[in-house]
């Protein structure tokens, strides 16, 4: 194997795992505070990207995009916590669980409705002229998805670790009696999760809609990709999450150049598979 | 006092009058009921909806011209969301339930030859708008199924003409793993030895999938004259972006599924320069008075455009072909099923959308690979180049 096609396949990889990271870290953080999966993780993917079309299309700047599909976005995650989740009578995961799935196609569905069926594009952040690596190739586009996750994930460390807010939500985590006891509403902290979430996944669908185009049912395999990446991950951390997230993306892409191209969405499953059954607890054992 | 005696009885008499005439019109003017089964929604929605459209703006205009010899055209539309026994279903409800005398449709080609195997049963007439030319032939087991979308075959010879006249000998595929794909690729292979190609590399990808740069990687290094990609919808946008960016110099020449305006303007830049067969409809103002399939294909493109105010699609004009023959046939044939079908299969010389139709026993499809032309992507618009 040539050293130019595997470099290839790495930039192809590492790209696709940034997202994939970026939705694992949504699953992470809703399960920290309410050990729940939010299904519907990756519909916020779809609805970021379709948002900051829309914007764009009625007011052509990019941050301005950017900014309001993800405050948009962020809006919907609360929403959805505050109409779906918070008032259901018996909240026992199971039920939330279902909801979320059943959240998922509901946004689905509004917009199929919103923006129809076809694929729109958006345009790239900076050029569509791309930069040789040696024999590789990479846009300008690679490199954003690739920059942003890295700062998003030491921003959300950084979060976490030193401010009040950010170590009340762990608090929450690690133990929500205590976390109660000494007056930390568990209630906000599970809305902030889910507003922290739909903004990480519109900010991957808006990262990669140059590249992938946005149309309303690219969120589910997105969705899926990502739960994988976060039971890759052992779901409990956030730097397992981004791990699972990048081998994911790499091992996908590198099925694809080495075996075979039939192959791509398998890899995933069988990871997910052998994961479950070989170790469940996934790669970095949660702090949750 | 008389006056209103009067009246009472004149108005009795016009009840009376509308009554009787309101009676002697039902027996005479029984609608003729025809199904559709389309993929409206679901991952073929961009097939389903035009025809769905197409059928119902058909209907419409029939109707209002007063239906056919007097009768109105009722259609029973259904979507089968691209799902095969959905299309099953609709199949069994529209023969049992609705009494349709012939249907139009499915949109794909799975769901179109699970749907014949009914409708050849229950000898009802069946005309597919999918592309498979499994689906007619052989002609003489299909009895009571036609279809009215170019078949994949006459697409790879037109490819591969072009191919020949250019000094294209080794080519690469790239395809779709649906059914669409599948096809075209048998129809790549099949016919590659006669046209003296050597297929040098073979890559599919997903019809969801959004990144082929690995799948165009390994092509790079193969020494390939030109990639041939066959798929539909968003994913042969990307295969040009890609291969874009990984800055191909071959060209790339893509399946019919590429020949609408949307294919433009989701690859952008990148579109340029891409080779591929397209349906007459793609250019008809480039083509010559004399050909004559412009008129038609410019009533079409227009009524819908108007209607809908969408750009029309090729894959519309295979419902409206559908209709439209079949309107003929119904004024001559009446409800009488056998004689839908003989008169569908001896239709001659009908110009309509996608070709010139002759449909014979031996042929339930009719068109010819002249059906389709080589166009070339400029600047955004689509050039007839052969």
């Amino acid at each position: 194997m040539e050293l130019a096609s595997l470099l290839q396949y790495l930039i192809s990889g590492l790209t696709n795992g940034a997202i994939y990271a970026l939705i694992a870290l949504g699953f992470v953080i809703i399960y920290h505070a309410t050990t729940i999966i939010n299904f519907a993780q990756g519909e916020m993917v779809m609805l970021g990207a379709l948002c900051a079309i829309t914007f764009y299309h009625h007011y052509p700047s990019l941050p301005v995009a950017f900014l309001g599909g993800v405050a948009l976005v962020t809006l919907v995650g609360i929403l959805f916590e505050r109409l779906a989740l918070r008032p259901v009578k018996d909240p026992n995961p199971i039920t939330l669980i279902i909801i979320t799935v059943g959240g998922g196609v509901f946004f689905k569905g509004v917009a199929m409705l919103l923006w129809g069926k076809d694929a729109y594009s958006f345009p790239s952040f900076s050029g569509d002229a791309p930069f040789h690596l040696g024999e590789a190739t990479l846009l300008p586009q690679n490199l954003w998805v690739i920059g942003l996750t890295a700062v998003v994930l030491l921003a959300l460390e950084a979060f976490f670790r030193l401010t009040l807010v950010g170590k009340a939500m762990r608090a929450c985590a690690y133990n929500p009696r205590a976390a109660r006891l000494v007056g930390i509403s568990q209630g906000r902290m599970v809305q902030l999760s889910f507003a922290l979430s739909a903004a990480l996944g519109a900010g991957a669908g808006i990262l990669i809609a140059p590249l992938t185009l946005g149309v309303y049912d690219m969120g589910t395999m997105l969705g899926l990709k990502g739960f994988c990446a976060a039971i890759l991950g052992g779901l409990g951390s956030s730097f397992g999450g981004v791990l699972g997230g990048l081998i994911l993306g790499v091992a996908e892409s590198l099925a694809t150049g080495l075996v075979s191209s039939g192959y791509r969405d398998a890899v995933a499953f069988l990871i997910l598979l052998l994961v479950l059954f070989l170790r469940p607890q996934g790669l970095i054992r949660g702090g949750g | 006092m008389r006056s209103r005696g009067i009246a009472a009885i004149l108005i009795f008499l016009l009840g009376v009058m509308l009554f009787t005439a309101g009676c002697a019109k039902g027996p005479e003017t029984e609608p003729y009921v025809v199904g559709g089964i389309f993929s409206v929604t679901g991952p073929a929605s961009y097939l389903g909806e035009p025809e769905r459209n197409t059928m119902d703006m058909l209907a419409e205009a029939i109707n209002a011209k007063g239906g056919i010899k007097g009768h109105p055209l009722k259609v029973v539309i259904y979507d089968d969301e691209g799902d095969v026994t959905k299309a099953r279903l609709h199949a069994e409800k529209l023969i049992t339930k609705d009494g349709a005398i012939a249907i139009i449709g499915p949109s794909i080609t799975p769901s179109s030859m699970a749907v014949l195997e009914i409708t050849q049963k229950a000898k009802m007439p069946l005309i597919s708008c999918a592309a498979a030319a499994g689906i007619t032939a052989p002609a003489k087991d299909r009895l009571w199924t036609f279809k009215t979308a170019q078949t994949d075959q006459m697409a790879v010879e037109r490819i591969y003409q072009y191919c020949k006249k250019h000094g294209i000998s080794k080519v690469a595929l790239l395809t779709v793993s649906s059914a669409f794909g599948v096809a075209g690729k048998g129809q790549l292979l099949a016919q590659a030895p006669q046209y003296g190609m050597e297929v040098v590399g073979q890559e599919v990808f997903g019809d969801k999938d959004t990144d082929m740069t690995p799948q165009l990687t390994k092509i790079r290094s193969l020494p390939a004259q030109a990639v041939i990609c066959w798929g539909v919808g968003p994913a042969p946008a990307l295969v040009a972006k890609n291969m874009k960016q990984l800055g191909f110099t071959i060209p790339l020449i893509q399946s019919h599924g590429a020949a609408s305006q949307k294919f433009i303007e989701l690859a952008g830049d990148a579109g340029d320069g891409i080779i591929l067969p397209a349906g007459k409809l793609a250019i008809y103002a480039q083509l010559p008075d004399s050909d004559p399939q412009k008129a038609v294909c410019k009533e079409y493109a227009e009524k819908y455009q108007t209607k809908f105010k969408k750009p029309v699609s090729s894959f519309g004009g295979y419902a409206y072909d559908a209709m439209q023959m079949l309107t003929k046939v119904l004024a001559q044939a009446g409800k009488n099923k056998e004689k839908i079908r003989s008169g569908l299969e001896n239709t001659k010389n009908y110009v309509g959308v996608s070709g010139v139709f002759n449909m014979s026993p031996e042929d339930h499809n009719g068109l010819t690979p002249a059906a389709f032309v080589m166009v070339k992507i400029e600047k955004g618009h689509f050039k007839l180049i052969d």
